[in-house]
């Protein structure tokens, strides 16, 4: 079935502050193997002109795509949650995350498509810091695949994103 | 922003068609489960064989956010500092599978310049390329980053 076009433009409260933690940062990047200095040691990233530490570029993932889950979870658009899977992302940067950050998520419905009966749903998440100054914004593509057997009991209905079903899954 | 005082490559040095080093990267079930609690993102399909197959998933696949965030460390180890990063869109066309046999996956990234968009700026466009198991797993990998 497909969304309700008269989302598209709506947006949603920004969400209350994330506060940047250094160790939180540190524990990212130590689960991608990624030793970059600036993201553990202050004064490497000093030495690069940052204030304080900086967050590897996807890190605001977690912040923006907590955000989008009041949309996603809206019932009165009607998403079915449990065929949501991540088809694109990308990051427009002002400047990179860093620890002291207090940064809230304003979420918007860019486009809302029907294709193939999937409903595809572009979701923009603004991230702005304590000052009020633009930090970054997240564009995230969602994909809610058509029901191939309605009726049929679907297992997985536990969270949104299973990224990487993407486009040519092969439903045989 | 500040000027980085660490210098990675000139903007003047840089061609079209220049490459970056490529990178490999591994996966193990491990490696999926330390991201998840990392980034908070604990979808049983990232490390739960049962639940990935009863979902029709071959196997365990590792997150995407996973592969996106490992295939940019080929532009943000390229110039040294990763603040450079303007800009960084993935497509999520294949799932990386990670079988618990002990080895894992591996996710090679390559990348080259595709465009010198503004001399004032310095900034480059780079492709990237992320393959496992011989598929590509993004598709329209770009990275705008600004150079020294």
């Amino acid at each position: 079935m497909a969304l309700d076009q008269s989302f598209v433009g709506r947006s949603y409260p920004p969400t209350e502050p994330y506060e940047v933690g250094r160790e939180k940062i540190r524990e990212f990047a130590e689960a991608l193997g990624d030793t970059t200095p600036a993201y553990v040691d202050p004064d490497a990233a000093k030495a690069l002109g940052h204030p304080d530490v900086i967050a590897p570029p996807t890190f605001v993932f977690a912040i923006t795509f907590r955000a989008a889950g009041e949309v996603i979870q809206d019932e009165q658009l009607g998403l079915d949650y449990s065929r949501v899977v991540h088809g694109d992302q990308r990051f427009e940067y002002r400047r990179p995350v860093r620890a002291g950050d207090r940064l809230t998520v304003t979420s918007t419905i860019d486009a809302i498509k029907s294709l193939a009966g999937n409903d595809i749903l572009d979701v923009r998440g603004e991230v702005h810091d304590e000052n009020g100054e633009h930090v970054v914004t997240a564009y995230t593509k969602l994909v809610a695949r058509a029901a191939e057997n309605p009726g049929a009991e679907k297992p997985g209905a536990e969270k949104p994103a299973a990224e990487g079903k993407g486009e040519e899954k092969s439903d045989g | 922003m500040a000027e980085s005082t660490v210098t990675g490559p000139a903007y003047a040095d840089v061609e079209v068609g220049t490459q970056l080093p490529p990178q490999s990267f591994p996966v193990r079930r491990e490696t999926l489960v330390r991201y998840a609690g990392a980034s908070g993102d604990f979808n049983p399909i990232h490390w739960n064989e049962r639940f990935a197959r009863e979902v029709g998933l071959p196997d365990v696949i590792a997150h995407g956010m996973f592969t996106m965030a490992q295939a940019v460390r080929v532009v943000t180890d390229w110039v040294g500092d990763p603040g450079a990063v303007v800009d960084y869109g993935v497509r999520f066309t294949k799932p990386v599978v990670v079988p618990d046999d002990g080895v894992g996956a591996l996710v090679e990234v390559s990348g080259k310049v595709a465009a010198k968009l503004d001399d004032t700026h310095r900034t480059v466009r780079v492709d990237l390329t992320a393959t496992s198991a011989g598929q590509k797993v993004l598709g329209r990998a770009q990275a705008v980053v600004r150079l020294a």
